[in-house]
């Protein structure tokens, strides 16, 4: 998940990487057949795992009445909605933190301390609090967003280097100058790793969220389903979790090819 | 120009300026000399603003540019961007260009730093210092990570470019010979202390071969503290290209 994009430039002639590729194909075919075998023979009991065809029936069932998409839009609107509060409440903190010293004895220590809570053991707390409507749950996933871009900025800002800096100094830049040509686009590479991990982190805790009291989304459509023991639907929705974080990495992947072109890896597998 | 007078600074209980004076004379080419550890970065980057005396005045002109021995360009931007950066008015980029295009870099202007070389990259340095007209030129080793080929190009373009912009220069450096190719007047300063300065009235273009040359590397040799022995080794050592056999030499002299 954190792989640098450096790292996995593979260096092997093409041609033998192209059937390498092949093999990684393969594989999760050859899984996905022997499932399918093991529940058709009946060496996989139904009770414990649906099989692929079934998962694949259930999965056009749900699409087809709308149900599906109505339950991923609510689960999407939520992490959206959790992730723009944490990115706002978490940048802002980091930067007071990050840029001034007052900042960072009034802001650092407290939370260095809260993150160390375990979020989920808040959702008591949040049901008193908030209700069982959408804010807690929302409230859930901006709480544990907030800590990794939070974090991620602050030690961002703070690891720029020190000669650019000084450097803007010597050329006269102001203040907020230095701020948006320098220090923050020094501190971005290691913020975006702080978005990648809080956008993981939030389905997490949203699937956690949903299952308390929730009339809608995937977390709610999966509990759901485990009370009418339905594992085909609660395959079908493991299956979404897996697409949705395979969709967060692509596009922040996306967003830091937009935003780090001046990196030499890029530059280079670019050209 | 530029006045200094009794400039002290002490760092807790090490002295590394102990009461230098310095005059620049306008369009002066002043080359500093020292060991590592002499004071002399300390020196530059008071002039530089960057950091303050402890005692004593200091004089320079407001329009005062640094190249480090690092390039230290935004790596987020590429070199017209970095050269251009707090440039005032539209005609920022127009400038920039033009900059560039002095230093000989007219077919890099939308290349990132990490795809420029060492030379280009201090070039580029270069022209961000040059492009704001700078009256004091500070150089800070700037040649000093380069190759000896890119090294001596370098040198010649430092000097067609402080006879056009007829700039005052200290060029900060521990290359003896450096000095003499680019300087009027070479300073050594020890320990905090300016030790010597010595004028010199070579012809420009100036070359190692020149009739004089060997005599101030002498002169400037002994001012900084090289023996006559090392001086003989090192200029042995030169000519066979080999700046190892120096150290070599040193341990055989001691066993």
């Amino acid at each position: 998940m954190l792989d640098d994009p450096a790292l996995s430039l593979s260096i092997a002639p093409a041609a033998k990487r192209r059937s390498r590729q092949w093999l990684r194909v393969l594989s999760p075919l050859a899984l996905l057949i022997l499932w399918q075998i093991g529940c058709s023979t009946g060496w996989i009991s139904s009770r414990t795992l649906a099989a692929p065809s079934q998962v694949i029936a259930s999965f056009i069932d749900l699409t087809s009445d709308g149900s599906l998409q109505h339950h991923l839009l609510v689960s999407l609107g939520r992490v959206a909605k959790g992730m723009a509060v944490a990115l706002v409440v978490g940048g802002s903190l980091a930067l007071l933190a990050g840029l001034s010293r007052t900042g960072e004895y009034v802001i650092d220590a407290p939370m260095q301390m809260l993150r160390t809570l375990p979020v989920l053991a808040l959702i008591p707390f949040f049901i008193i609090w908030f209700g069982i409507g959408e804010v807690p749950k929302v409230a859930l996933v901006a709480v544990a967003a907030v800590f990794p871009i939070y974090l991620t900025l602050y030690s961002g800002i703070r690891g720029v280097d020190p000669k650019l800096i000084e450097l803007a100094k010597i050329i006269g830049l102001s203040r907020g100058a230095m701020i948006r040509h320098v220090i923050l686009p020094g501190a971005l590479p290691t913020a975006l790793v702080g978005v990648r991990y809080s956008l993981g982190i939030s389905w997490l805790i949203l699937v956690a969220a949903e299952q308390v009291n929730a009339s809608s989304g995937i977390g709610y459509l999966m509990n759901d389903a485990r009370d009418f023991m339905r594992i085909d639907i609660l395959v079908v929705g493991l299956l979404i979790y897996a697409c949705l974080g395979l969709i967060v990495d692509i596009l922040v992947r996306w967003l830091e090819r937009r935003l780090l072109g001046w990196r030499p890896s890029f530059v280079n597998s670019a050209t | 120009m530029v006045n200094v007078r009794g400039l002290s600074r002490r760092f807790g209980t090490t002295l590394a300026l102990d009461n230098v004076d310095l005059t620049l004379q306008s369009g002066e080419f002043v080359a500093l000399l020292g060991r590592s550890g002499s004071g002399k970065s300390t020196l530059l980057r008071t002039l530089a603003g960057l950091d303050a005396p402890t005692a004593g005045t200091v004089q320079v002109p407001a329009e005062r540019m640094v190249v480090f021995q690092e390039p230290r360009l935004l790596p987020w931007k590429t070199a017209t961007e970095n050269v251009a950066l707090g440039l005032k008015g539209r005609g920022a980029r127009d400038q920039a260009r033009a900059a560039l295009a002095e230093v000989g870099l007219e077919h890099r202007l939308d290349a990132y730093p990490g795809t420029l070389s060492g030379g280009e990259a201090q070039r580029t340095a270069l022209a961000r210092a040059l492009v704001r007209d700078p009256k004091l030129l500070l150089l800070d080793e700037p040649f000093a990570a380069l190759d000896a080929l890119t090294r001596m190009r370098m040198h010649g373009l430092i000097e067609s470019l402080w006879k056009r912009h007829r700039l005052s220069v200290l060029l900060i450096t521990h290359d003896v010979d450096e000095a003499i190719l680019l300087a009027d007047r070479a300073l050594v300063i020890d320990k905090g202390r300016m030790v010597a300065s010595i004028d010199i009235g070579l012809q420009r273009p100036r070359d190692l071969g020149q009739p004089g040359f060997f005599t101030l590397r002498k002169r400037l040799l002994n001012a900084i503290g090289v023996t006559d022995a090392e001086v003989h080794e090192s200029a042995a050592s030169d000519l066979h290209g080999a700046p190892d056999s120096t150290v070599v030499q040193h341990s055989i002299a001691m066993a």
